[in-house]
């Protein structure tokens, strides 16, 4: 074995993974797992922890996972995150835990990831379950929204004794988690429904269908008991280019692709939702969330096309999935930005009329700015759009909670220690005060909002 | 879940049904809509709050089977539940942030077309309630078809009902009611509220447009989530796209593309899914939801 090199993961092959809806990654068996953790030289002065942002003692759980005591692995991790199985597979960690990694300057990194995934399911294979505080000290916390940040928060509070309930506006919890990131990448009913039982198995109430800021607003929740609050609303409101045909049948917001086939299943024949299965699609854009759309797109049949603006090395989704959705077919139409959305008399897309673009100089973000090519316009045939072009915090909570400051991006504004807002008892964090960002990020912010609350209540 | 309290046809292939959620009664207003699901695997489905009881913590909705979702809910009986049924969404109905004295002043004129009959209802029953008498037209496509006529009386200051086949009370489409009302009879109204088909209230809209008469419509487009987080609900307004879940589902009937909200409708019926309906809605077809998209 090469020490300089990864054990190699065992992947379902490209050929047959496009054409289902299974995991892509199989993961680590013990023996596999034991040899991977012995490549990790448990450095002293760990710089993959401060590459995490959650603070997983990584050094102490892959000693463990060395020696093959998983149990004690997995409650190490335990101390730090509460959705493990979910992080190992989708935390970007080329550029935190991995890209640190002293293994990394001369050779692949230690597969962190891969290993704590390999660790959490193991537990969930073996039943390990969190244990529930002994008793409650019977104040009551409400938690908004149920993706990582709204878990995290809810999770470390129920463990601190409070009384949580989440409040869910869709009828599954998860958030993105449930949503937005596809089967093949993040198996619902084994690794997301798992890992919200076990948040669940701490206390943790979960109620869904409820909408704060119209089923109730967060005036109403202190009326009803609630001594606290945490937003963990996320960031789903889509965007869209303002382009001449952008209304046309057949051009959808990513959002609503995915969570026509992730949410509702429509992948499934059982399933009463219907999705449109494109012959030719094109993804506009170049994150997870569009190389999600692609690899969707292709696996309900279609020929797609990834059009974005910059080049490869811009792409800003993670290694991974681009490498992935290239072995898959996914075709990348790059320096290549749509002006317009062709449509057919009965109002279907029948193509998009686009212009290659060039790279100018660096832009205030640091990249190369896209311009351009004039005299490249050219038309591609396509019977449907995918637009994947970011999201923003959706303004639902902050127009109809009074005090609650949001920035000109209709952030909700909150300090990152604790998540504090300009209103007193709420907190948030995540995507709904970020931005679109990560997982982890959300549930570090989660964390963060649960220390804040404890210590705000514990003056009281 | 959600326990049904209440089923029963009103007509052939109109449904009303009252369940049990409380929170969603307690602050619920006309104008705004629920969206429910039946099964695990089942659809989200839209429809507009008919009525609610706040003390019962219930609401009441009024569907018409027209696909695969509304007739497996169609199925479902007293005692029985839903699974899921969230709300209220949407935007409320613009007066009821208006002044109640300025509001008094106004004459106003509402057009329900089949089972739009239903989100009329409640906002006819708020002025009511709130000593306002309003003219109110409700057209259906036969005798058959009319629903909620003697609830509508109630509180209606005038009730004109009319059937495109002319099997009950007047004949022919609701725009043929507000032209004679205007034309012969001499009425002026300071504002219309017109729901039902995009197809009547289109040429409502139209129509009042000609009169001068400020119209809302209540559109209903292809939704998911409800909550603006998928963009399927997208409407041209003016020179705007708005997202109808959240920004509507109310909004300027003079300003409404309404022939690009017609063929948006269109997303998920196929060619063969499009003739069965025209089969299988036959003559119920303007008494319609609004889903048909009308005369292709
Ligand atoms: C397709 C896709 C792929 C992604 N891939 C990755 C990846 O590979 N790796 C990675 O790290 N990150 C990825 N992300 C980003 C990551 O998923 C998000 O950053 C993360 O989920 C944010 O967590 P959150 O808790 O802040 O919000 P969310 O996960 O968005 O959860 C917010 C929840 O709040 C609910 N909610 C919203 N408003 C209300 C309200 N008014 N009342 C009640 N509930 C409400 C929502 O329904 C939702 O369930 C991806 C995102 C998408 C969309
Ligand atoms: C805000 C709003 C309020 C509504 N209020 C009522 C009401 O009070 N009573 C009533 O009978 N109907 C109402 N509708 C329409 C109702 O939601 C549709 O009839 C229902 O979704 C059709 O589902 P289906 O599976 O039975 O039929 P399908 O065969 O799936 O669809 C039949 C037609 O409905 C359209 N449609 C499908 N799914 C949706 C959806 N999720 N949203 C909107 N249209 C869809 C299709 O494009 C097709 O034209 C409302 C819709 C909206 C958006
Ligand atoms: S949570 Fe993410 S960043 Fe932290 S160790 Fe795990 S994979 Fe790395
Ligand atoms: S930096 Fe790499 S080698 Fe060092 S402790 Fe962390 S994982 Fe192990
Ligand atoms: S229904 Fe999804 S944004 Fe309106
Ligand atoms: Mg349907």
């Amino acid at each position: 074995m090469d020490i300089l090199k990864k054990v190699p993961v065992r992947e379902q092959d490209a050929k047959v993974r496009a054409k289902n809806f299974e995991e892509v990654c199989l993961g680590y068996n013990l023996e596999e797992a034991m040899e991977e953790a012995k490549r990790c030289l448990n450095c002293k002065n760990a710089k993959c922890i401060k590459g995490c942002p959650v603070s997983i003692d990584i050094p102490a759980f892959i000693q463990e996972v060395a020696a093959g005591n998983i149990e004690e692995a997995a409650k190490i991790i335990a101390e730090s995150s509460c959705l493990p199985a979910v992080c190992g597979r989708v935390c970007p960690q080329e550029s935190q835990c991995e890209g640190v990694c002293i293994r990394g300057i001369k050779g692949e990194p230690v597969s962190i990831g891969k290993l704590e995934r390999f660790v959490a399911d193991w537990s969930r294979e073996h039943n390990i379950v969190p244990e529930k505080p002994e008793k409650t000290n019977g104040i009551k916390v409400a938690v908004i929204g149920s993706g990582p940040s709204g878990l995290a928060c809810a999770g470390d509070l129920a463990k601190k004794g409070y009384e949580v309930t989440i409040f869910e506006a869709l009828h599954e919890a998860g958030g993105v988690l449930v949503y937005g990131i596809p089967e093949f990448r993040l198996p619902k009913e084994t690794v997301v429904k798992t890992e919200i039982d076990n948040v669940i198995k701490l206390g943790v109430k979960i109620e869904t269908n409820v909408i704060i800021g119209k089923s109730i607003t967060i005036d109403e929740l202190f009326e009803e008991g609630f001594k606290a609050v945490f937003i963990g609303s996320g960031a789903g409101l889509p965007k869209f280019m303002g382009i001449p045909g952008e209304n046309a049948n057949g051009v959808f917001s990513a959002n609503e692709y995915l969570t026509r086939n992730n949410l509702m299943k429509a992948f499934e024949t059982d399933s009463d939702t219907p999705i449109y299965r494109g012959k030719k699609v094109a993804v506009v854009g170049g994150g997870n969330v569009a190389m999600d759309a692609a690899r969707t797109a292709l696996r309900l049949g279609a020929e797609v096309h990834i059009v974005y603006r910059r080049s490869q090395d811009e792409l800003p989704a993670r290694v991974e999935e681009v490498h992935h959705a290239i072995q898959e077919g996914v075709i990348f139409d790059l320096l290549t930005n749509p002006v317009e959305i062709l449509v057919s008399e009965d109002g279907w897309v029948k193509g998009m009329k686009c212009v290659k673009m060039g790279l100018g100089e660096p832009d205030a973000s640091g990249r190369r700015r896209p311009m351009e090519i004039p005299g490249s316009e050219f038309e591609m045939e396509l019977d449907a759009v995918i637009m994947s072009l970011g999201t923003s915090p959706n303004p639902l909570i902050s127009s109809t909670t009074e005090g609650l400051e949001v920035n000109k991006w209709k952030c909700i504004v909150a300090d990152e220690e604790f998540g504090k807002t300009s209103k007193e008892g709420v907190f948030a964090g995540g995507d709904a005060v970020t931005g679109a960002a990560t997982v982890i990020l959300a549930m570090g912010a989660g964390r963060a909002g649960a220390k804040g609350i404890d210590e705000y209540l514990s003056k009281k | 879940m959600y326990k049904i309290t209440k089923a029963e046809m009103l007509a052939d292939k109109i449904f009303l049904m009252d369940v049990e959620a409380p929170r969603v009664a307690k602050n619920c207003e006309p104008g705004q809509f629920i969206i429910v699901k039946a099964g695990e695997k089942g659809e989200r489905i839209p429809l507009t709050i008919c009525d609610y009881d706040r003390e019962a913590g219930t609401i009441t909705i009024v569907f018409q089977t027209v696909g695969a979702s509304t007739e497996k809910m169609a199925s479902l009986k007293a005692g029985d539940y839903f699974d899921d049924f969230v709300g209220p969404l949407g935007l409320p109905s613009e007066f009821i942030h208006e002044d109640i004295e300025e509001l008094k002043k106004k004459k106003i004129l509402f057009v329900a077309g089949g089972v739009g009959t239903a989100p009329v209802y409640p906002q006819v029953k708020w002025m009511h309630e709130h000593g306002i008498d309003v003219d109110v037209i409700v057209g259906a496509k036969t005798k058959d078809m009319l629903i909620l006529e003697e609830e509508m009386k109630a509180v209606a200051g005038n009730l004109y009902v009319t059937t495109d086949d002319g099997s009950y009370a007047r004949k022919g489409m609701v725009t043929e009611v507000i032209k004679d009302l205007v034309n012969n009879q001499g009425k002026t109204y300071d504002v219309c509220v017109a729901i039902g088909p995009l197809i009547m209230m289109k040429f409502v809209a139209l129509l009042t447009k000609e009169l001068n008469i400020p119209t809302v419509v209540s559109l209903n487009p292809i939704m998911v989530d409800g909550t603006g987080m998928c963009g399927a609900c997208r409407v041209t307004v003016g020179s705007e796209v708005k997202f109808a879940c959240v920004d509507g589902p109310e909004f300027d009937g003079h300003l409404v593309n309404f022939d690009e909200a017609m063929k948006r409708q269109q997303t998920y019926k196929t060619a063969e899914g499009r003739a069965m309906l025209k089969a299988v809605e036959g003559d119920t077809h303007h008494g319609g939801c609004g889903n048909c998209g009308g005369d292709e």
